[in-house]
């Protein structure tokens, strides 16, 4: 505007007002500036917070997916799967997956992964959610100080996913019943755990893993005794029918139920949380067996009706069962006899045994064996008996029949041999036998045909009887009947033999009484006799006299 | 190749704003039109400096636009957050091959063009390079021309943001990434803005 009055020849002006305009476009370098800050401020960010990458393996990797299935640690999302892929064998999926930041401290050794699926069993439903968002792969982290990267999935989840506050209990048992994963158990009646695993050993015993929750983990001592609750348990006893359950639930599902042992039992040297688990309350009560004893007994006769775990008593008590019934064959008399292999408790003899044990004739099998020789030289047999005439099942009694012949006993036979001696109930079925016998042998005809003939005369007795007696016999008690009249009216008070017969009385009386004042005169005079009656001298004495006499 | 003359060598510079002609020498005195007062300069001053700043800082910018989700939908089938590469191959795998294409031309094909259509400018232009004149001043009007059509991405997402919202059965928020992706889309339209295509045809005097 003013310029045009500066001469064109100031050639210097334009100088300070392009430095002046120069720092403007200078300044557009801090948008690529920031842009890069920016950027390189969320490569730092996102490497800090890039957590470790892991990789774990499954057998499977069904559903699985890159980039889409997450790691979640108690539902809270804590990494995504980055890759699926095949272990160099070809024989499991690895799983790498990114995990944030804060689960580092998650990744323990011992860390658990398992893929979360629908899972529908009779005690649980888990892992629905999973069926519209897509399964996802659970955490349960570990107690190992060590961390670690790499890991071997679990194929189901694990029972407790997040540790409640509790006690994990181990428990042995021969078979698991019908036990499941998730099934109750019980600590009187109240539910205070569960089970939350079962393992099948390697030496074919199963393995019940169960929590007890925290505050009833307290009942479980040294001396509880664990034990199937599953199904009913009804009982017929003398006490009438005994039906024994834990819970609905428990009779579906199964369960467990505990409680305190007896004192005494205590068992000997027990891992602490392993117990072992019984088929049920009565045998888990029962004092502790100790190492069974096998005998084998050889009978010479059938045993139907003897079962495998048929009862074995000793005097009346239960001290084992049978284990096997097997058919032997004798080679010189080309006999089949039975033999039967049985187990027996000496521990159930109670004090017997305790006594035995401090006498030290329970300490080897040497000294067990000889003990029994004594006692089958005092006459110890098996008998095979009747438990029931009803069902015909048989036990083997142990007993003293000191009458039974002598029997070789071989102390050195391993399992120890016992001499048996025949069933009482073939001496019962033969005596029944030679009863039915003589019944058989009975003229019961003859007598049929007599006591015929006896009574048809018995019958024409008794119509003789009829016809002729009792027509007599109608006469004879009218005739008493008079008899009985007459009699009443004879004996009636106005009757004149009554009468008469007072008067006779009444006149005995009067003479009885002179007799008598005779003779009281005749004791006082007994002159008067000779002399006669004197007269009257002491007007007195007669007064007296007849004042006494007169009456 | 041109009988053309430039007006350097006439000694004219045109006002871009009125169009008048005005002596080159009257610039030395007062840098504004004497009719309409605009800023008259003969050539936009540090033009490539300023489009090669733009033009970094829209790399940059790229970056973190497909590196970060751009948006994130939750609903009954689960959450999930997609980049817009993951989006092109999620549609391209489903199936909707048409739209993975219109996706991957405006955010990925569109921002590389423009990068090396602004880049290859730049370059020619420091060279002061007489090749093909023609053809570089038509890119660059192709460069201008498509700037905002990059703005599909934005608007679609903004558009979703705001249309699904039915809380539990699906939602879908804006992440990131989006804004990054904005702001390569507005840095790249400065930085072509702040070329200067008469700077095409300038040749070594």
């Amino acid at each position: 505007m003013s310029a045009t009055s500066v001469p064109p020849s100031h050639d210097d002006l334009p100088t300070p007002m392009v430095q002046n305009r120069r720092l403007i476009p200078r300044l557009v370098w801090v948008v690529p500036i920031a842009a890069a800050v920016i950027g390189i401020s969320l490569l730092i960010r996102n490497w800090q917070n890039a957590g470790p990458q892991i990789t774990i393996t499954f057998l499977n990797g069904e559903a699985v997916q890159v980039g889409k299935t997450l790691v979640k640690y108690r539902d809270v999302t804590v990494g995504r799967v980055a890759a699926v892929g095949l272990s160099a064998d070809h024989q499991t999926v690895v799983v790498s997956a990114d995990l944030s930041k804060d689960a580092v401290s998650l990744l323990k050794a011992d860390t658990q992964f398992w893929v979360v699926r629908p899972r529908i069993g009779v005690g649980s439903v888990s892992g629905l959610d999973t069926l519209l968002s897509g399964v996802y792969i659970g955490i349960k982290t570990g107690a190992a100080t060590l961390s670690e990267r790499h890991f071997i999935g679990l194929e189901k989840p694990p029972a407790l996913s997040h540790g409640p506050r509790g006690r994990e209990l181990q428990l042995h048992a021969a078979r698991a019943g019908s036990l499941s994963v998730g099934a109750p158990v019980y600590f009187r009646q109240f539910q205070v755990g569960r089970v939350i695993d079962e393992n099948l050993l390697p030496d074919g015993s199963t393995r019940v893993t169960v929590f007890v929750d925290a505050p009833y983990d307290g009942f479980v001592k040294p001396v509880t005794r664990f034990w199937n609750a599953s199904g009913i348990d009804v009982r017929l006893g003398a006490d009438g029918l005994n039906v024994q359950t834990e819970s609905l639930a428990a009779v579906i599902a199964g369960g467990l139920a505990f409680d305190d042992g007896p004192i005494e039992a205590l068992p000997a040297a027990a891992m602490p949380g392993e117990f072992t688990l019984y088929k049920n309350e009565t045998e888990a009560m029962a004092p502790p067996d100790g190492d069974p004893h096998f005998v084998r007994m050889r009978f010479a006769q059938a045993l139907r009706g003897l079962d495998v775990g048929a009862p074995v008593e000793f005097v009346g008590v239960n001290i084992g069962s049978v284990v096997a019934v097997d058919l032997g064959y004798e080679g010189q008399d080309r006999s089949f006899p039975v033999i039967v292999t049985a187990k027996l408790y000496p521990r159930r003899m109670g004090q017997a045994y305790e006594l035995l044990a401090a006498q030290g004739k329970t300490e080897s099998e040497e000294t067990i064996a000889a003990f029994v020789g004594t006692l089958v030289s005092r006459g110890l047999r098996a008998q095979p008996r009747s438990a029931s005439l009803l069902t015909g099942k048989l036990y083997i009694a142990l007993d003293f029949l000191p009458a039974s012949p002598r029997a070789a006993f071989d102390a050195s036979n391993r399992p120890l041999e016992l001499p048996t001696v025949n069933g009482s109930f073939q001496e019962l079925e033969a005596s029944v036998g030679r009863l039915v016998k003589k019944v058989n042998d009975l003229p019961l005809e003859q007598i049929a045909a007599d006591l015929h003939t006896d009574l048809k005369d018995l019958h024409e007795t008794l119509a003789d009887l009829h016809n002729q007696v009792l027509p007599n016999a109608e006469d004879a008690l009218s005739a008493l009947h008079r008899t009985l009249d007459s009699a009443d009216r004879t004996l009636d008070v106005e009757s004149p033999l009554q009468r008469g017969l007072a008067e006779t009385l009444s006149e005995s009386r009067s003479t009885l009484q002179a007799v008598r004042e005779l003779a009281d005169y005749l004791d006082r005079h007994p002159d008067a006799l000779v002399g006669g009656r004197r007269p009257q001298k002491m007007p007195a004495r007669p007064a007296t006299l007849s004042s006494e006499a007169k009456p | 190749m041109t009988a053309l003359r430039q007006s350097l060598e006439l000694g004219l510079v045109l006002c871009r704003t009125c169009g008048l002609a005005v002596s080159r020498e009257s610039l030395r005195i007062d840098r504004r039109c004497p009719r309409c007062q605009s800023r008259i300069e003969h050539r936009t001053p540090f033009s490539t400096e300023m489009t090669l700043a733009w033009l970094i800082a829209g790399i940059v910018f790229y970056i973190p636009a497909n590196l970060l989700p751009v948006m994130h939908t939750s609903g009954l089938l689960g959450d999930a957050d997609s980049t817009i590469l993951g989006g092109i191959f999620e549609f391209w795998r489903a199936g909707d091959w048409d739209i993975a294409l219109l996706i991957f031309i405006a955010s990925v094909a569109v921002p590389f063009t423009k990068f090396i259509a602004i880049g290859l400018l730049l370059f020619t232009v420091r060279r002061n390079s007489g090749w093909q004149q023609h053809q570089r001043t038509t890119l660059y009007r192709i460069v201008e021309f498509i700037g905002y059509w990059s703005m599909l991405d934005v608007i679609v997402v903004a558009l979703t943001s705001a249309l699904m919202q039915f809380q539990v059965l699906g939602t879908a928020e804006p992440r990131a990434g989006i804004a990054f992706f904005c702001a390569v889309v507005v840095v790249t339209m400065l930085s072509a803005l702040s070329f200067d295509p008469r700077l095409i045809w300038d040749r070594p005097s």
